[in-house]
């Protein structure tokens, strides 16, 4: 311990873990990279998981669609059924094998597994509103997918809003397993760095520091997203946790 | 006189069952313009059923359904049709995301955005919004809301809901109104404002159909009243003669259990 706190040795080991080769650029190239396959994976999993679920909701409530539906539930079983480093590993090294970019590979893995689980959640969200909107809707002469558009999904989406930013955050860390394929991501950064300078005290503590930076932004997010939507609560007057100047954007959706 | 028009609405064996359970077992019946029909009998007989039918909230599972002669089949444009069945439920359905204007020019909008694609019009969109919104106003103070147009249905009494609801599809310019039970949901001292609106709507001449348990309302303002018993119209005649000289034994009992 007296070693871990020895005052010269942090300074050479913080050097050594930063500032040598400029190796703090190493860390932010991950960032962007798990950034940028966290982004469109939560865009394909969040717009192929509505569509499933959507297929889902609507073979229950009439029977329509009973292929597409039984395609999407079996898609869920397998998809949540296995390890997402093996999906990853059949996605590099067999279906996308011609994708020389690894960042492709990573975001489509992780949107389409990131799909099964959104499919679920919508889905839950989905059958939490009540039928008589449905049937208000369709007596007004909307049609399904109008009242779908329209009534459903705006309220299902309200009430998922944590389920899915619940979603969204495990995807972020969980992209660290694209190391394994050797994509830079944040999660490899320590990693790369240790096996230089053989200490992995501030590399690990740093890209901790990353994705707690990178959530915790999500988080406000979500507790903006929550309160711009929240306007047709009865106490909508109740302040959320979070801060006014904070939501002045999300306030815009 | 009424006899010699044609009938707004006519079923003939309308059958509906769920499963072995059968619930409408034939209902042959016409209806026509400006009639007040108020629907009675004992839960489970198949009243709200009928009222879904009519509008296709529930298919048919036999007989068949006309309106203004024509029989609905599957290339009935149902959108189109049910824009002319205003649709009233107990427990309001007003769309709890939307504000109360919203709620109303919805589907108005809706119409009028899809008559323009038929038609080919070249009418503005925001045009068409304005006109709507004018028009939901124009309703809105009818009933003396119009300063809860922008507040969201949550912070409204059930009273003012299910007002509201009435309004919502009124604004879709329908030819008959459908209530299923719309009071029933309702605090005892909001059932009259309620039902003070749908006697305006009758006075004016709309045709109505009425599920209810508010007697007084169906011996003060219905022109006809159908008593359902086990997915059958068991009696149907003016209000006089139905309360007043009930000859059904089924329809005594009932009367002497609600009266």
């Amino acid at each position: 311990m007296l070693y871990l706190l020895n005052a010269k040795t942090l300074a050479e080991r913080f050097r050594s873990a930063f500032l040598v080769d400029n190796r703090w650029q190493l860390y932010f190239q991950g960032l962007g990279n798990t950034l940028l396959i966290s982004l469109f994976a939560v865009t394909i999993g969040v717009f192929l998981g509505f569509i499933f679920a959507m297929i889902v909701y609507t073979h229950s409530k009439t029977g329509k669609l009973k292929v597409l539906s039984f395609l999407s539930n079996l898609y869920v079983t397998v998809i949540r059924g296995t390890p997402v480093v093996l999906q990853l590993f059949i996605m590099y090294f067999i279906v996308l094998v011609s994708v020389k970019n690894g960042i492709v590979v990573g975001a489509v893995t992780f949107g389409l597994n990131s799909a099964a689980y959104v499919a679920e959640v919508a889905r839950a969200g989905l059958s939490s509103i009540d039928e008589g909107q449905m049937e208000a809707g369709r007596s007004l002469g909307l049609s399904y997918a109008k009242t779908m558009l329209k009534i459903i999904l705006p309220q299902a989406i309200r009430n998922i809003i944590p389920a899915l930013f619940n979603e969204f955050i495990a995807l972020v860390k969980e992209t660290s397993v694209a190391g394994y394929v050797g994509i830079l991501e944040l999660g490899k950064v320590p990693g790369l760095i240790q096996s230089r300078t053989f200490d992995y005290l501030f590399p690990l503590l740093f890209a901790s520091v990353l994705y707690l930076a990178v959530v915790y932004s999500l988080t406000l997010v979500e507790k903006c997203i929550e309160k711009a939507l929240s306007r047709s609560d009865r106490n909508a007057g109740i302040k959320i946790t979070g801060g006014r100047k904070k939501c002045r954007k999300a306030k815009s959706l | 006189m009424q006899e010699s028009k044609e009938p707004l609405i006519r079923t003939a064996g309308l059958k509906k069952s769920f499963g072995d359970n059968m619930v409408l077992d034939g209902i042959d019946v016409e209806i026509f313009e400006g009639e007040k029909v108020v629907v009675i009998g004992p839960s489970g007989s198949g009243k709200s059923t009928f009222l879904r039918c009519l509008n296709r909230l529930e298919t048919p599972t036999g007989g068949a359904v006309y309106f203004q002669g024509k029989e609905l089949t599957q290339d009935t444009d149902l959108e189109e049709y049910r824009r002319q069945m205003g649709m009233v439920f107990q427990h309001f359905n007003l769309f709890p995301h939307l504000t109360v204007l919203k709620n109303v020019t919805l589907a108005a909008v809706d119409a009028r955005l899809r008559e323009r694609k038929k038609l080919k019009l070249k009418t503005p969109k925001k045009q068409i919004v304005a006109e709507e919104k004018a028009r939901a106003m124009k309703l809105l103070a009818r009933i003396g809301l119009e300063d809860k147009a922008d507040a969201y249905p949550s912070t409204l009494s059930g009273g003012q809901k299910q007002r509201i609801a009435i309004v919502r599809a009124l604004a879709v310019g329908p030819k008959v109104m459908l209530f299923d039970e719309p009071t029933s949901a309702l605090d005892p001292e909001m059932v009259g404002e309620v039902l003070s609106l749908m006697k305006e709507l009758a006075d004016e001449g709309m045709t109505m159909i009425v599920v209810t348990h508010e007697m007084r309302f169906a011996r003060e303002v219905s022109t006809r009243v159908l008593f359902m018993d086990g997915g059958k119209i068991v009696a149907d005649g003016p209000p006089q003669e139905i309360f007043g000289a009930p000859k059904d034994d089924r329809l005594k009992s009932f009367l002497a259990k609600v009266l």
